[in-house]
């Protein structure tokens, strides 16, 4: 379902990416100008971190961790079902604005005050306020459901220092979700009252401050990224690990440097402020912490390069989407110590070399991970194997569309081109740099177009898949493909670090496990995260609409409802064990 | 009807993987809880004396009221945990007793911010009336909405609680609201200082 929704998302924002690339292809041109042009861009961003890469991501952590660490379920699968509706439902809260004649929001996707008070806006961005309001509850949600099934929920003998690397970043990541995602709800409320109530947080005239939004944004905005990329990071190692044929170089330095980064993810939001005013001091120490991240990145670079070194590598989709990721990431990295030397970056500061370093990262980090992901957990997921041919395609066009689209920015960047403009003039030496960025972002097109043409192929194929396809090393590859709806018949036991591994290796040829074949306990289905996620939609559109009354039953539904749920036992209901399938055999 | 007395485990929160699970998760919710008050006391410091043409804190604030508040909150704290004492001694009759009371002072002191609110829009310190204004309102009214919430909460468990009996499946809840009171009083404590304290004194 996330995966779903989110690829959907995920075309809407390509597609808005392909109309600015248009736009900016030659000089002059005026197709999309003005408002049109910061919708266009003000939606790519919005849609593809909160409505794309989210849930992507997500996607894969709720089907996976629980495989991963031997559990049946997610710890609260009603929270789970909650926070899958609200994200949806505020994703089309956001694009309603489209279509209701109001414009969509058109303040950047950082929204920043001034410009997303109501002096200097209309209202396409009150649909921005409430849709990333439904649906970061719901990502947060999530994020307190995944923690606490990594902690409670391990199998037997899968102690903190041997849990699979992506099950380690999705603990981070989930951690860094719990606390950042306030700030910005905080920050949605106080935009909120202003515009709704005649609140007066941004406004200067009366003595409010405008730097409290790039505070709290960024606070949240920037934990946000390391939310991105570290399940990228687990991908990458969990893949490089399997078809290298070697267990992970460095684990528990991996580990660590997970950790560290999360922390530092908190330690350096001003970063994106340097330009804003704060002093000397301030910028100096944000730029020093900022250049310290580079540090555990690094080590995690040589780790995935060590973990090749001497192993038997198999190239496959799966590990090509890994081995790209580690230059085009190691790019986006560099350029990440060169904005922050804060100094320097009042020259880079808005200009397309801001743009070509977070594409580089996250395009060249968080989508290299996430379709290696894909294609790696496919047959867990769906039991089938997308085509490796068509997968070859799709990683070469994506490699050379992204890096002719991108590459050139840094270029037009150090020019001097601005971000966020509808045009550049001719004869300024711009031209050619525009135009290969939008012959790129043409194959990028291709790219996922083949992968769609994939996806439609597998489905109908009529393959089985075993349940170990890549000789894997941990708990997923154990149980069929695709996984059954109880996860693991029995709780496995594990013995060590890459748990599957451990008894192919004292050729036991399965897993051994924690206790007798019985019957299961499921919950029972629920309807009511849904209805609750409708109030909630309600209520939004009667604040974007000021109809207090529509706001007012929407939130009264909601509670009603989470009354209904807190008085309410789930019993549940029970797999017997005729109903159950034998373990697998590896 | 006074259900059965059945043998309850030492700690039925913590008793079966469920209730775990909820302990848990709602240390974590509260964690979160932690940055969302924390962004807003951050927003109020830095708009605490942008009063603009609005009355100040020092006009407005009398700490008698503010004292009172702060007495029948903090007490109520105290008879949320001799609810919870009394489920551990499995005295579903003791739970109730104390949970009510709770529930009371709860009540008292919403009835003592309405009072406040009311009072203050009438001399003139209104949401749109200042920065100040804005930030006042939406840290003391979000920390005013937890009691509400925690209120409905807390009558909704003492309501059921004749017919559902006391087991593992409801004492987490019982736990977790507990735990929630404890919560939004600990946040007073820092509304009390931040906004009534520094805003007279300081």
């Amino acid at each position: 379902m996330y995966l779903l929704a989110g690829g959907f998302f995920f075309l809407l924002g390509g597609l808005e990416a392909l109309l600015i690339r248009i736009q900016l292809m030659y000089p002059d041109l005026d197709i999309f100008v003005g408002g049109t042009f910061n919708q266009l861009l003000t939606m790519h961003g919005t849609t593809m971190i909160f409505f794309a890469a989210m849930p992507i991501i997500f996607a894969l952590l709720n089907a996976i961790v629980p495989l991963q660490i031997g559990a049946r379920d997610v710890a609260f699968p009603f929270i789970n079902a909650l926070g899958l509706w609200l994200f949806f439902l505020g994703g089309v809260i956001l694009n309603a604005s489209w279509f209701l004649g109001a414009g969509a929001p058109e303040a950047g996707w950082t929204a920043y005050a001034p410009l997303s008070t109501p002096a200097f806006s209309h209202m396409g961005v009150d649909f921005y306020v409430l849709g990333l309001q439904v649906a970061g509850i719901g990502t947060w949600l999530g994020g307190i459901n995944f923690l606490v099934t990594i902690i409670n929920m391990r199998a037997p003998g899968l102690t903190f220092m041997r849990l699979p690397m992506f099950t380690w970043t999705a603990f981070v990541t989930s951690a860094l979700v719990l606390f950042a995602f306030p700030a910005i709800t905080v920050n949605l409320i106080l935009l909120m009252f202003d515009r709704l109530f005649g609140g007066a947080f941004f406004n200067a005239d009366m003595g409010g401050n405008v730097v409290i939004w790039q505070h709290l944004f960024w606070i949240f905005g920037h934990p946000e990224v390391y939310i991105l990329i570290l399940p990228a990071f687990g991908i990458v190692s969990d893949v490089i690990s399997t078809f290298s044929k070697k267990r992970l170089f460095g684990h528990s330095a991996m580990v660590f440097a997970t950790v560290l980064i999360g922390f530092l993810g908190f330690m350096v939001w001003a970063h994106h402020m340097f330009t804003v005013g704060m002093g000397p001091i301030a910028n100096s120490l944000f730029a020093l912490a900022t250049m310290l991240i580079a540090v555990p990145t690094g080590i995690k670079i040589f780790n995935w390069l060590f973990t090749m070194w001497g192993g038997q590598v198999r190239i496959n989709t799966a590990s090509l989407w890994s081995i790209g990721f580690i230059p085009t990431f190691l790019i986006g990295g560099m350029t990440g110590v060169m904005l922050g030397v804060a100094p320097a970056d009042f020259q880079y500061q808005d200009t397309y070399f801001v743009i070509a370093h977070f594409h580089y990262t996250i395009v060249g980090g968080m989508v290299f991970g996430l379709f290696s992901g894909m294609y790696y957990w496919w047959p867990k997921m769906f039991g089938k194997m997308l085509n490796e041919k068509l997968g070859k395609w799709n990683f070469w066009t994506f490699f050379i569309g992204f890096n002719l689209t991108f590459f050139p920015q840094h270029f037009l960047g150090l020019m001097g081109m601005p971000r966020r403009v509808f045009t550049f003039l001719p004869n300024a030496g711009l031209e050619m740099g525009n135009f290969v960025s939008t012959i790129g972002a043409f194959g990028m097109t291709l790219s996922i177009l083949i992968f769609l043409l994939n996806i439609v192929i597998t489905n109908r194929s009529e393959q089985t898949v075993p349940a170990d396809p890549w000789d894997g090393r941990t708990l997923e590859w154990t149980i069929p493909s695709p996984a059954p709806e109880y996860n693991f018949a029995q709780t496995p036991l594990v013995r060590g670090l890459d748990a599957l591994w451990v008894e192919k290796m004292e050729g036991n040829g399965q897993i051994s496990y924690a206790e007798p074949l019985g019957r299961i306990h499921m919950p029972s289905p629920s309807v009511l995260p849904f209805l609750m996620a409708i109030g909630l939609t309600f209520a939004a559109f009667g604040f974007i609409y000021h109809t207090w009354f529509v706001a007012a039953t929407g939130l009264i539904f909601t509670f009603v409802l989470m009354s209904i749920r807190s008085v309410k036992d789930d019993p549940g209901y029970y797999i017997e064990v005729e109903d159950i399938d034998e373990g697998v055999k590896v | 009807m006074e259900p059965v007395k059945t043998t309850l485990p030492a700690y039925p929160e913590k008793a079966t993987l469920e209730g775990r699970n909820k302990v848990i998760g709602f240390w974590l919710f509260l964690g979160g809880e932690v940055v969302l008050f924390g962004s807003l006391f951050a927003t109020f410091i830095a708009l605490r004396q942008a009063f603009h043409t609005g009355p100040t804190g020092e006009e407005l604030f009398d700490l008698r009221l503010i004292a009172l508040a702060t007495g029948i909150l903090l007490t109520s704290s105290m008879t949320s945990v001799m609810a919870i004492v009394g489920m551990h001694r499995n005295d579903v009759k003791s739970l109730r007793t104390w949970m009510s009371v709770t529930i009371f002072l709860g009540l008292c002191f919403l009835g003592l911010e309405i009072y406040e609110f009311t009072h203050y829009t009438s001399m003139g310190h209104k949401m749109s009336s200042s920065p100040f204004g804005s930030a006042f309102y939406t840290l003391v009214g979000t920390h005013g909405a937890h009691v509400i919430g925690g209120v409905i909460w807390m009558i909704l468990l003492v309501a059921r609680l004749p017919k559902t009996g006391l087991t593992v499946v409801t004492a987490p809840k019982f736990y977790l609201a507990s735990l929630y009171w404890h919560f939004v009083d600990l946040i007073w404590v820092f509304v009390f200082t931040v906004v009534y304290l520094m805003g007279k004194v300081g």
